[in-house]
């Protein structure tokens, strides 16, 4: 049976009278790669931030079996946020540095860096061909460039789970490509289970093993060629199912 | 050679001495956490807290106390309530520091007009005077200023990690909210040390341009806060000896040197891109 690295129950967040999160559930294996897509406002970040402590919530979250808490303080999960693809450009920081920052929660007061952590950081980015972006201002960097140094960050611990927020969002179509078949290639060749938000509803059907429509609660899941079959999916959408089985 | 010979003049009377001690590692501590405040959007965290230490200082006047003594814990308690209302109350940071800040300024109003007698002395606090710091309050001063460097060095890895990105740092298991309050408490007490030597109205000026002038020239992390603090005992240091020869305000005159650092890191900004 597949180990359930994540599982959902009655998941409802609300902002003020707004509910943003409607009993939402459902479970993700061990070896996934589940893409959310859903149209402005029907909760995906929302779904991210809660089930990444960021944001209070009613329902239950459980990793493996436990507390995100718990979860966290082993290191397994990595994360890659969306507003990030706007670093601040005067962020005195080199890209290096960022990416090496992502071990800071493994070390033990008082915090100290080795060059072995700088030749982690080193292998993480040649695997991810940006070494030669190394000693540069990670401000400065482009936009795809930026997100794959925070990719880097974000698996400098190797986590058993990457959850990322519309990562592409601010990229030109070719560094979206790159970064999606970067992200494919974790998934498929080091077994990474993937928690992938995206706008782009067609797009993500040619990545990812699974497929969540959601808009405030769950509208489906399972995988994008059943959605693409389904006729409840066809009475829900119209013509406009068409459209993202096809967009691709 | 008239102005080195009342520097050396200067430096031989131990008020001058006293000064120079208490300002510089004062200016040390308040570049270490300018580079953090500044970055994370809080400059202004310093301004507030001025304020409120407007009216811890009325407070201590009243009670015939040590003014420093009594503003530490209370300008503390003073930057908890300010983070606290920041992210339990939903108040925006800015506004939660407005609203510290404008209840310190009355506080320290209605206490100065209602007890009277101590009116000058409260207002001497408004721009300092570093010339006239007392020996206990140079040792106060470089203990605090000492404690603020050590301990910002050792979480030096969770500030950057959280300046850079508090959600990433959160989420990767930094205890995002303690370290948050250690730098607020450090810069509390920072704030107070920075009013017997600038003044209220000028504190938070030493926390941010020293950072500010170091972000225009600098692309690393560790270097913008060495130079931050070479720019701020730089001005401490101008400022001091400047007052003295020209005879002005000496907290005012460390600030304008600031300015002058700033100008011209602005300029070499500018000439390196």
């Amino acid at each position: 049976m597949p180990l359930k690295i994540i599982q959902i129950k009655d998941l409802s967040v609300k902002y003020g009278d707004i509910e943003a999160l409607s009993k939402v559930s459902f479970e993700i294996e061990a070896g996934d790669y589940v893409g959310i897509v859903g149209p402005n406002g029907s909760g995906k970040s929302t779904l991210i931030k809660s089930v990444l402590g960021l944001i209070p919530f009613e329902g239950e979250i459980l990793f493996q079996g436990e507390s995100l808490s718990d979860f966290m303080l082993q290191k397994k999960v990595g994360y890659l946020p969306q507003k990030m693809s706007f670093i601040d450009q005067r962020f005195p920081a080199t890209a290096k540095e960022i990416v090496v920052s992502g071990l800071y929660c493994r070390k033990k007061f008082p915090k100290r860096v080795t060059r072995d952590d700088y030749q982690t950081a080193g292998k993480i980015m040649e695997t991810l061909g940006i070494s030669g972006l190394a000693d540069r201002s990670v401000g400065k960097l482009s936009g795809g460039q930026q997100q794959r140094v925070l990719l880097a960050r974000a698996l400098i611990n190797a986590p058993q789970l990457l959850i990322l927020d519309e990562p592409t969002v601010a990229l030109d179509p070719q560094s979206r490509e790159t970064f999606s078949l970067t992200i494919q290639k974790l998934n498929r060749e080091n077994g990474v289970t993937i928690l992938l938000v995206s706008h782009d509803a067609g797009s993500i059907g040619k990545y990812a093993s699974k497929f969540l429509y959601l808009d405030r609660k769950v509208v489906f899941y399972g995988t994008f060629d059943k959605f693409c079959k389904s006729s409840e999916m066809t009475d829900y959408f119209g013509a406009e199912q068409h459209i993202i089985c096809h967009r691709h | 050679m008239e102005v080195f010979s009342q520097i050396r003049e200067a430096l031989s009377f131990a008020f001058v001495q006293r000064a120079l001690i208490a300002g510089c590692f004062m200016a040390l501590g308040c570049s270490f956490l300018g580079v953090f405040l500044v970055l994370r959007r809080f400059s202004l965290i310093g301004d507030g807290l001025a304020h409120v230490s407007f009216a811890t200082v009325a407070i201590a006047l009243l009670l015939h106390a040590q003014p420093m003594i009594v503003s530490i814990p209370l300008v503390a308690i003073a930057s908890l309530i300010i983070l606290s209302l920041n992210e339990k109350a939903k108040v925006y940071g800015d506004a939660a520091i407005g609203l510290v800040s404008s209840f310190g300024i009355a506080l320290g109003v209605i206490i100065a007009s209602t007890a009277g007698g101590f009116n000058v002395d409260l207002f001497s606090y408004l721009f300092g005077n570093i010339l006239s710091v007392s020996g206990i309050e140079v040792w106060i001063t470089v203990g605090i200023s000492l404690i603020v460097v050590l301990i910002t060095v050792l979480f030096y890895h969770d500030l950057f990690a959280i300046t850079f990105d508090e959600d990433y740092a959160y989420v990767s298991g930094i205890k995002v909210k303690t370290v948050n309050k250690i730098l607020i408490v450090l810069t509390s007490l920072i704030v107070v040390l920075g009013i017997k030597i600038v003044g209220t109205m000028l504190v938070s000026s030493l926390i941010i341009l020293p950072a500010v002038s170091a972000l225009q020239i600098v692309k690393s992390f560790k270097a913008a806060i060495v130079l931050a603090g070479v720019f701020a005992v730089l001005s401490v240091i101008a400022g001091i000896f400047v007052s003295y020869v020209l005879n002005y305000p000496s907290g005012a005159t460390i600030v304008m040197v600031n300015f002058v650092f700033f100008a011209f890191s602005f300029a070499l900004g500018i000439i390196k891109k």
